[in-house]
C-alpha cells in the first residue's frame, strides 16, 4: 500500500516530561488508522507535530513523500484536519470561512467545491449563518467540510465525532469511510469511542506514555491480548501499559 | 508568495467590517472626532495669538498625520488580534500560509482602512477648519510614506508581543502611539526636548516628517536628507519588525503555544 503519511523517530518533550518518545508509523493510502490512547498518551501532541504547529525535537515527518520539516507549504497543500478544540471563527458565516479556508488552501473552482460540501454535510440551512451560533455538532460539520475543501491526500481528525449525536456519528463516520475507501487519502483518526475505531478504523495504534505500546487489526488486537473487546484493551493499556509492552 | 493566500487574510477583514458595526464605524469615528476636537482648539488658539500666527497646519496638519500613523499602526494590529480573538491560530498556521504572506495580507488589508481614514481627516479638516493638507505640497507623499511604513513596523511588533506574550499583553498595544509621540515631537520642536531624549527621538522615522512639517508651515522648505534619512529608518525598523514576528513565531513553533494559544498563556 502506497504511504501519505510516513513518521520515522519522532521525539518531542515539554521539559522533563516526554510527550512523544520516538514513535514511528505510517498511514497509506485508502487507509484509516486510529490513534488510541488515554489522555496525555501523546495523541494531539503527534498531531500537532504532523499539521506543523509544534516542532519536533527529532524524527521526520513525510507526507506523500515531502519531508514536512524542509517543505512546509507543500506538506499542508496536501493536508487537512478538523478537531473538536479548532473550530472554525465565530465570528463568520459558514460561506465566508470556506471561502476564506478555499484561498488559503488554493482550492481550484472553490464556489462549486464549496457548494457541493454545504450540501454533502448537511449545511445547506446554515449556509449564512455564524458559526458561533451553530451548535457544537453543526460547528463540527463546518469543520469536516472545511477539512474536504482541498481534497487532502492526508487527513487528520481529532475526535471527529465525540459532540455528534449517534445518528450524525453514523453518518460523518460513513462519509470518512467512502472518503478513504476512494483510495486517494489516508485519514489518521483519533478517538476515545472503541465500538466507533472497530467500526471505522482498518488499523489502530495504541500509544502510552508517548510510546507506540500495540499495533494492529482493531478487530482482532482485542483477542490476540486475551481482552473481549476493544474498549477493554484501551483500559488495559490505560492501567497496565507495562504488563502490555512486556507481551 | 501566493497572492490567494494574502487575499485570504484581506478577504477576512472585509467580511468582518462588512458584517460589523462595532469594527467599520471606529475606522473613521476616532480619527473624526479628533479632527473637530483639534479643528476648534487651534481656531481659537489663532484667535488669542498674535495678528497672522495661524496654528491650523502644525497642530491640526500634525494631528491629521499622527492619526494617520496611529491608524496604520493599530490596523495591522487589530487584523492579528481577530485571529487571537477568535482563536483561529490552529486553523490557520496549520494551513500552508507562510509568514510572509500573512504579514503581507495584515499591511494589504491596512493599507485600504487607512486609507479610509486618512480620506475622512482629509476631508473634515479640509471642508470644516480649511487645511487642505496637499497645499502643503507633494511633500505630503513622502510624509505620509514614512508614517505608513513605520506604522506598519510598530504594528507587526506588537502582533509579535502579542503572540510571545499572549492575548492579555494586548494592552500593552494600544497605547504605543501614546508612547512614541512625546519623543516624535508631534506638537512640538524635538529641541525643546531634554538631550537624551532628543537622542531617543533622532532613532525616530516620525520625528523627521513633524520636523518637516513645521519648517513647511513656516513658509520653508523641508531638509529632503533629513527626510530621506526618516524613509531608511522606516524600512530598517519594517524589516526588523518582520524578522521579530518570524522569531516570535518560531519560537512559538518550538514551544508549542501556536497549537494550544488560548485566553490566558502568557508565559
Amino acid at each position: 500500500m502506497e504511504r501519505v503519511l510516513e513518521v520515522a523517530e519522532l521525539r518531542r518533550s515539554f521539559g522533563t516530561q516526554v510527550a512523544v518518545d520516538g514513535i514511528s508509523f505510517t498511514v497509506g493510502r485508502g487507509e484509516i488508522v486510529g490513534l488510541l490512547g488515554p489522555n496525555g498518551a501523546g495523541k494531539t501532541t503527534t498531531i500537532n507535530m504532523v499539521l506543523g504547529v509544534l516542532e519536533a525535537d527529532r524524527g521526520t515527518i513525510r507526507i506523500e513523500g515531502i519531508d514536512a520539516a524542509t517543505r512546509r507549504g507543500a506538506a499542508l497543500e496536501r493536508t487537512n484536519f478538523a478537531a473538536v478544540y479548532a473550530p472554525l471563527p465565530g465570528n463568520l458565516t459558514v460561506a465566508e470561512n470556506l471561502r476564506i479556508f478555499a484561498l488559503l488552501y488554493g482550492v481550484p473552482h472553490a464556489a462549486a467545491k464549496i457548494s457541493a460540501l454545504i450540501d454533502e454535510y448537511d449545511l445547506v440551512r446554515f449556509r449564512d449563518t455564524r458559526c458561533g451560533v451553530l451548535s457544537s455538532g453543526e460547528q463540527m460539520r463546518a469543520c469536516l467540510a472545511k477539512a474536504m475543501l482541498n481534497d487532502p491526500k492526508l487527513l487528520l481528525l481529532d475526535e471527529p465525532t465525540a459532540s455528534l449525536d449517534p445518528a450524525k456519528a453514523a453518518e460523518i463516520r460513513t462519509r470518512i469511510r467512502a472518503f478513504a475507501q476512494r483510495g486517494e487519502a489516508g485519514v489518521l483518526w483519533t478517538s476515545h469511542n472503541m465500538v466507533e475505531v472497530a467500526e471505522v478504523c482498518d488499523r489502530v495504534l495504541f500509544l502510552s506514555h508517548g510510546r507506540v505500546l500495540l499495533e494492529g487489526d482493531p478487530r482482532k488486537l482485542p483477542g490476540q491480548h486475551g481482552k473481549a473487546t476493544l474498549e477493554d484493551l484501551f483500559l488495559a493499556v490505560a492501567r497496565e501499559p507495562l504488563s502490555l509492552a512486556a507481551e | 508568495m501566493r497572492p490567494g493566500r494574502v487575499a485570504a487574510i484581506v478577504l477576512r477583514q472585509l467580511y468582518l467590517l462588512r458584517g460589523s458595526v462595532a469594527r467599520a464605524v471606529p475606522l473613521v469615528s476616532w480619527v473624526a472626532v479628533d479632527m473637530v476636537l483639534w479643528g476648534f482648539l487651534t481656531r481659537w488658539l489663532d484667535s488669542v495669538a498674535a495678528p497672522g500666527t495661524t496654528f491650523v497646519p502644525t497642530l491640526l496638519g500634525a494631528v491629521l498625520l499622527w492619526d494617520f500613523f496611529t491608524r496604520v499602526m493599530q490596523g495591522v494590529a487589530q487584523v492579528f488580534f481577530e485571529d487571537v480573538w477568535s482563536r483561529n491560530f490552529l486553523n490557520l498556521f496549520a494551513s500552508p500560509i507562510t509568514i510572509g504572506e500573512y504579514l503581507a495580507g495584515l499591511v494589504t488589508t491596512c493599507v485600504g482602512t487607512s486609507a479610509v481614514s486618512l480620506l475622512v481627516m482629509m476631508l473634515l479638516a479640509g471642508a470644516c477648519f480649511g487645511l487642505w493638507i496637499f497645499v502643503l505640497g507633494a511633500v505630503v507623499v513622502p510624509f505620509l510614506i514614512v508614517l505608513f511604513v513605520f506604522g506598519i513596523a510598530l504594528g507587526i511588533v506588537g502582533c509579535a508581543i502579542v503572540l510571545r506574550l499572549g492575548p492579555a499583553a494586548e494592552w500593552f498595544i494600544w497605547p504605543i502611539p501614546a508612547l512614541v509621540s512625546p519623543f516624535a515631537g508631534v506638537f512640538y520642536p524635538v529641541a525643546t526636548l531634554p538631550g537624551w531624549m532628543q537622542a531617543f527621538s533622532r532613532l525616530l522615522p516620525p520625528t523627521y516628517v513633524f520636523e518637516s512639517l513645521r519648517a513647511v508651515a513656516r513658509g520653508g522648505s523641508p531638509t529632503y536628507s533629513d527626510l530621506a534619512l526618516g524613509g531608511a529608518l522606516a524600512v530598517v525598523d519594517l524589516l526588523l519588525a518582520c524578522m521579530l514576528f518570524r522569531s516570535v513565531h518560531r519560537r512559538a513553533l518550538r514551544s508549542g503555544l501556536i497549537a494550544r494559544y488560548a485566553a490566558e498563556t502568557v508565559t
